[in-house]
């Protein structure tokens, strides 16, 4: 008959582990894809799928440790699921701005070209009234 | 076998993986070839580092290693957005 413990223990070791490859995976494409849009790709979905599980297996441990429920490592997940796409998406914007090279198979290229050429927006209202208020 | 065997067996494994991802990522940082793939490795070295960091704090059973995951987290994600404002705009805060 298998303890309680012992099943978290079981439990949080394979979620170690399976994370552990996933952050692996991750930093493997970042040096074996081919240019930046798809290196892109790798570090933001395979290494935050990894980093969660291994923050789920964490919570798993202290929770058993401590003998009561604890949230506290999915407050680090959860900041870090909301903030990888939000820093990926800057990043693509810095290389569309700065016209890396993107692989000669790319779909829609002339769309980055579009985007890279893209100004701020120029509000009417404001224009007008700052040099007035000089 | 113990399961808490396994459990630390498990712990060294990923701890041993974590580690050769951060030795990848400091060649991507080396190698280039431009900026925008420097700022990409920086931003998966961090939060590789929060692994590594959660990792420590289990196998010596500490909890005070979660606030510095925590702070890594917040400034990593500071630090990320700044470059990439930096390249896109010139200025952080205009």
């Amino acid at each position: 008959m298998m303890e309680f413990s012992d099943l978290i223990n079981y439990l949080a070791a394979f979620g170690l582990v399976f994370g552990g490859f996933f952050v692996f995976v991750g930093s493997f494409g970042l040096i074996k894809l081919p240019d930046f849009f798809t290196r892109l790709h790798a570090p933001t979905k395979a290494t935050t799928l990894g980093i969660g599980s291994i923050l789920i297996a964490s919570m798993l441990l202290t929770s058993l440790r401590d003998g009561s429920f604890s949230v506290h490592e999915l407050v680090i997940s959860l900041f870090l699921f909301i903030t990888a796409p939000v820093s990926a998406h800057m990043m693509a914007k810095a290389a569309l701005h700065k016209r890396i090279a993107m692989l000669d198979r790319s779909y829609n290229k002339d769309l980055a070209k579009r985007i890279a050429e893209q100004k701020v927006p120029v509000d009417q209202d404001s224009s007008a009234e700052q040099p007035a208020a000089k | 076998m113990l399961s808490s065997d396994i459990l630390s067996w498990g712990i060294i494994i990923t701890a041993l993986l974590v580690m050769v991802s951060l030795l990848m990522n400091v060649w991507r940082i080396l190698i280039g070839p431009h900026i925008t793939d420097r700022i990409l490795a920086l931003d998966t070295l961090y939060i590789n580092s929060i692994a590594l960091i959660i990792l420590l704090g289990l196998y010596n059973g500490s909890a005070l290693y979660f606030e510095g995951a925590l702070l890594i987290a917040m400034l990593g994600f500071v630090s990320t957005a700044a470059l990439s404002k930096y390249l896109l705009r010139g200025d952080i805060i205009e």
